[in-house]
């Protein structure tokens, strides 16, 4: 059951750790850029749409809302939107979606910008939520003030659930991070390109057990802009038109990351069961997959939800060397949050675009006309397949 | 230094229960359902009369991390959280460090207890081994 909405442009601008820059000058770059690869003006554009909208509660996390973005641009929009309660960081790229397959709009510049990078300090870490408070409220009130301070921790228990019941490893997650910078090295918009071994991954210090440093996705300052357009309007765009095949939103267990009954399941579980009820098209249909890794377990998960295999089989899936480099399901081709910067998943659809445009370089996937996104970790989850036809 | 929870109707009883000695969860008054975070209605059977009492304070370890990131100053590491199945509220976990024990031999089916660590008005369960 295909949307009447398609991805037409889209832009990342020069993200880098402690770049010191301000973050609408991030977004202008990516709105520029965004604006060429779409062949649209500024004034196309007439709705805008983001997540989670400005917020302040962790370093750096969302120093942008729709306002600031509409004043800074001089953008006039008939529909406008922030989405802190949605299907994850998908949820502005949804909610456009149904904009403008409901005639609220023709162009909507969904964003997403982050300055954790410079904005994060000793004292107050990147992504603590609710950091520099006195006291907390609601679901994280029961993790943070329990020193379960970092989703580090959330994802680590999880880790090792999984790990105990299917008998994953460290080094399958490994071979997770190393494909992901092999396939960085062909991507100059990644922060992180200089090859990574295994014994390099195995080396680095523990963070929250069983995940290490390079488990773990990369704070940075940059901004991503995902234009997304009515089917009617994007025809007249300068590239073919990504038709949002697709999405899925469910939401199974309880809001918090320690109570879901199988912690070997997350979110993605519920909201890929969706997104493939609402289609023909399978699983082996895909090319180009672009899962949500804040941290490398997520993309085991990710792989299992979507169904790319069984539950408990991720870790032959990946060790006999599917998602890498020259895999047949290749995963976060761009090198992913994991070496490519945490762009909160809009870095991931921004690749998976790129590929299904051939314009991956070095690193593009031959004939790839099809892929899977899947934003979000633990119960946030949102998924979209898209196809260029 | 850790933020404190904020407290309200619903969780008053789950962190202030410590005082006494007793993890104290909320249950439902008429399906005895238990509801974990605490909440003044039951997601069950929608009935607002809801109970706060106390448990057992024992539990199976279900998963747990060690954690070795100092998060905030004065954050001593390496320590070890777990995710807890507690006693006698069916379907509930509490999550919280684990002391009295070194943090690299806590266990998933490990049995714990809890105990209870008081910041100002609250008293955070954390657990340590029950053997």
């Amino acid at each position: 059951m295909t949307l009447n909405a398609a991805i037409t442009g889209v832009g990342i601008s020069d993200i880098g750790r402690k770049t010191n820059r301000p973050a609408i000058a991030h977004l202008a770059e990516a709105a520029r850029r965004a604006l060429d690869s779409a062949g649209l003006t500024r004034d196309d554009i007439d709705g805008i749409a983001t997540y989670p909208g400005k917020a302040d509660n962790s370093p750096g996390m969302s120093p942008l809302g729709t306002g600031e973005v509409r004043n800074a641009l001089g953008l006039r929009t008939r529909w406008h939107s922030a989405v802190p309660d949605g299907p994850s960081q998908m949820a502005p790229i949804q909610v456009a979606a149904m904009a403008v397959a409901t005639g609220q709009a023709r162009h909507v510049l969904c964003f997403r910008a982050l300055t954790e990078s410079s904005s994060q300090t000793a004292a107050q870490r990147a992504s603590i939520p609710g950091a520099g408070r006195a006291r907390l409220g609601g679901w994280y009130s029961y993790l943070v003030p329990a020193n379960a301070m970092s989703a580090s921790n959330w994802a680590g228990w999880m880790a090792t659930r999984y790990f105990h019941e299917y008998g994953m490893t460290r080094e399958h997650l490994g071979m997770v991070a190393t494909g992901q910078r092999a396939f960085a090295q062909h991507n100059p918009s990644a922060v992180m390109r200089s090859p990574l071994t295994m014994e390099d991954y195995l080396g680095a210090r523990m963070i929250s057990s069983p995940l290490g440093l390079f488990d773990c996705d990369v704070p940075i300052d940059g901004a991503c802009v995902i234009i997304v357009s009515a089917a009617d309007a994007a025809k007249d765009c300068a590239q073919a038109p990504l038709t949002i095949e697709a999405m899925g939103a469910a939401l199974g267990s309880q809001e918090t990351w320690d109570q879901r009954a199988d912690l070997t399941t997350m979110g993605a579980h519920d909201a890929c069961a969706d997104l493939w009820a609402r289609t023909d098209m399978k699983p082996a249909d895909v090319d180009v997959l672009a899962l949500y890794d804040g941290f490398s377990i997520f993309v085991p998960y990710w792989l299992e939800a979507f169904g790319f295999c069984g539950h408990g089989e991720a870790r032959d899936f990946i060790a006999e060397g599917n998602i890498g480099p020259g895999g047949r399901f290749p995963v976060n081709t761009g090198g992913g949050q994991l070496s490519g910067g945490r762009l909160h998943g809009f870095g991931l659809l921004h690749e998976a675009c790129t590929q299904l445009w051939g314009q991956g370089g070095g690193r593009q996937v031959a004939g790839a006309k099809t892929a899977v996104c899947g934003m979000g970790g633990g119960f946030i989850a949102g998924s979209m397949l898209i196809r260029r036809d | 230094m850790r933020p404190l929870p904020e407290l309200t109707p619903e969780n008053t009883a789950f962190w202030t229960g410590g005082a006494r000695g007793e993890l104290t969860i909320a249950f439902c008054a008429d399906c005895a359902h238990a509801i974990h975070p605490p909440q003044l209605i039951c997601p069950k059977c929608w009935n607002e009369a809801i109970e706060f009492k106390a448990v057992p304070g024992t539990g199976t370890v279900y998963s747990f991390t060690v954690n070795h990131q100092q998060w905030a100053p004065g954050m001593a590491v390496p320590f070890a959280l777990a995710v807890v199945d507690i006693d006698g509220a069916p379907g509930v976990r509490v999550t919280a460090e684990v002391v009295n024990t070194d943090p690299e031999s806590v266990h998933i089916g490990q049995a714990v207890r809890a105990t209870f660590l008081n910041i100002d008005d609250i008293w955070f369960p954390q657990w340590e081994p029950a053997i």
